[in-house]
């Protein structure tokens, strides 16, 4: 992968422009021109949306670990990894690293919490999935609309190694998950999803890179998005089939819909295959609510409102149901029926 | 009663209806029969107000209550029901789920309690039966997959369940087989009352068989042309529209 100068939010020299490609749809700099003043301490207030499922608690508030920052997992495992911001102005950065040993099996419950207002938050995280060990990542966004937040997930895959990443994003001014996912040897299996549900004008950025330099790996990838009022999606996807990889499979898809005006989306896959016998695919589509459709639904009763609520769920719930984990997925259709 | 009076309507700027004048009594069922073109299916979607057909004279109204003023899911509320010639395919959203959310936003709207979910799956199954659906098909997305003949009964079983007080059925009779159509003829019968009104938009006199009408009239160029009883529809069967064209056209 090619090196980009690593983000550090206190050298404005390293904040991308859209010229550089990677950030063609995301200009950060035209949102951060400098560094932003250090934030300061922040308060832990209410448990956050995945309590509930229990487990253990990784919690960093504005940048800061409030006890561990790093997490091994083995045997059976559930780990909530809070990224809580509360700042006004300013930013912070936050770094965790969560390990899976061999065997293991870890559901790891990411989210983004933001109170205040303007702060820029950088969160990073690494995740290590042994030998036929298994991590199903959720990941859950609430942050403010005037916000800049990026994240960074690190994941490397080693043999027989199984993961699953659900992103659902709700935007902010700038919001931009990016995962970049290593399968490091052979017989891994990934699968990289994500939703965004984004209004007013709202942006987010699902950009993944996923390397397969090993053979028999397996990658499915569905995003699916809604943008209303002046919303930004983006999709940047990127599957390399290194040479060697052979009997990769890898399938790419994101299907987005446009339910206003000025509502954007932005996608650009990528499949870039050195490889032989590999199966790879990709799809994208764009489109609009379907009007038909919100009529006959408002002839049997149902109000625009709520007609155009119906469709959209119906829409993205499709990326929930792929949740393998049935307590995070009803947390997350919950979490999404109560946005719509 | 349904009162539709001189109603103009436009469609991308094209009249399609030109001053069309109708009453339809509270309990009678009027057919309106017509050639292609003649603005049968406009008459439709302009009462249940749909986007684009641009009402730009005239009245209706239902039961004294003014229709064309009040957006399309309070004129549902308000009774109307518009049985669609091509039922529309919903996808992601189950059948069962779909009618109990327009029928409790219905509900809402004209202030009653909502009905819960035990009390309307035994309403779906009871009307579910005697329409001969498999109970199954009300789990699956509305629509999404149905032949022709499944989708009319689902408009008739989501009739049955809304409880409509003015129906309009647009060729309700078009892709169905002779056993089908007896069926949905056989559901439609079954909600009439003395304060039901019905609209029967057709092209053939085969579903007047079936569903027997009060009055028959001829909706040609925009217009009601002719109106008379039941034995008008066999004379347009018998000797077609040919007399009732504009002159002009």
């Amino acid at each position: 992968m090619k090196a980009l100068a690593r983000l550090d939010l206190t050298d404005a020299a390293t904040f991308p422009s859209r010229r550089v490609e990677e950030w063609k749809y995301s200009d950060l700099k035209r949102f951060l021109r400098e560094a932003p003043e250090p934030s300061g301490t922040a308060v832990v207030g209410a448990p956050g949306p995945f309590y509930d499922l229990g487990g253990d608690a990784v919690v960093f508030a504005n940048g800061r670990p409030v006890g561990v920052k790093d997490y091994i997992a083995s045997g059976d495992q559930t780990l909530r990894l809070r990224f809580i911001s509360d700042a006004v102005g300013t930013g912070h950065t936050a770094a965790a690293r969560i390990v899976a040993r061999p065997g293991a099996r870890l559901l790891l419950l990411e989210t983004h919490e933001g109170k205040g207002s303007a702060y820029v938050a950088h969160n990073k995280v690494e995740i290590d999935v042994a030998a036929d060990a298994e991590v199903i990542r959720i990941v859950l966004t609430d942050e403010p609309a005037d916000a800049i937040s990026v994240a960074e997930a690190e994941v490397r895959l080693e043999a027989g190694g199984r993961y699953r990443q659900t992103i659902v994003a709700t935007g902010a001014k700038l919001q931009r998950h990016e995962t970049r996912l290593r399968h490091g040897a052979e017989g891994a299996d990934a699968r990289v999803d994500g939703l965004y549900l984004l209004n007013g004008a709202r942006h987010s950025d699902q950009t993944s890179v996923i390397d397969h330099v090993s053979p028999n790996g397996t990658t499915s990838q569905l995003i699916k998005g809604v943008v209303r009022d002046e919303a930004r999606g983006v999709f940047q996807g990127k599957i390399l089939v290194q040479k060697g990889a052979d009997e990769t499979d890898a399938r790419m898809g994101h299907h987005g819909l446009i339910a206003s005006d000025r509502g954007e989306i932005d996608v650009k896959p990528e499949l870039i295959i050195y490889a032989d016998e590999v199966q790879c695919a990709h799809g994208a589509t764009v489109g609009t609510l379907d009007e038909s459709a919100l009529f006959y639904m408002q002839q049997r009763g149902v109000s625009a409102d709520e007609a155009r609520a119906l469709l959209t769920h119906a829409f993205l719930i499709e990326v929930v149901d792929r949740i393998e984990h049935e307590g995070a997925r009803e947390v997350v259709r919950e979490w999404l029926t109560a946005r719509l | 009663m349904l009162k539709i009076n001189n109603l103009h309507v436009s469609v991308a700027d094209k009249p399609i209806l030109k001053g069309l004048t109708l009453d339809v009594p509270a309990g009678e069922v009027h057919a309106v029969m017509g050639p292609n073109g003649a603005g049968k299916s406009t008459l439709g979607y302009s009462l249940s107000g749909r986007p684009g057909y641009e009402v730009t004279d005239g009245s209706a109204s239902w039961n004294g209550a003014d229709l064309l003023d009040i957006e399309p899911a309070e004129r549902a509320a308000a009774g109307l029901f518009l049985s669609f010639q091509y039922p529309i395919e919903i996808p992601g959203v189950p059948a069962m789920t779909f009618i109990r959310t327009a029928l409790n936003a219905q509900k809402r709207a004209r202030g009653e309690e909502e009905v819960s979910a035990p009390a309307f799956l035994k309403q779906v199954k009871a009307a579910s039966q005697s329409l001969k659906m498999d109970f199954d098909m009300l789990k699956r997305p509305l629509n999404v997959g149905f032949s022709g003949g499944e989708k009319k009964r689902m408009e008739i079983l989501q009739m049955a369940l809304l409880e409509p007080s003015l129906l309009i059925l647009d060729e309700t009779d078009s892709g169905l087989d002779i056993d089908a159509l007896r069926i949905v003829a056989d559901g439609v019968n079954a909600m009439r009352s003395p304060e039901r009104s019905m609209l029967v938009i057709t092209h053939y006199q085969r579903l007047l068989d079936y569903i027997k009408p009060d009055r028959v009239h001829v909706l040609a160029g925009g217009r009601i042309v002719a109106s008379g009883g039941p034995e008008l529809a066999h004379e347009l069967e018998a000797e077609g529209y040919d007399k009732f064209l504009p002159e002009a056209a």
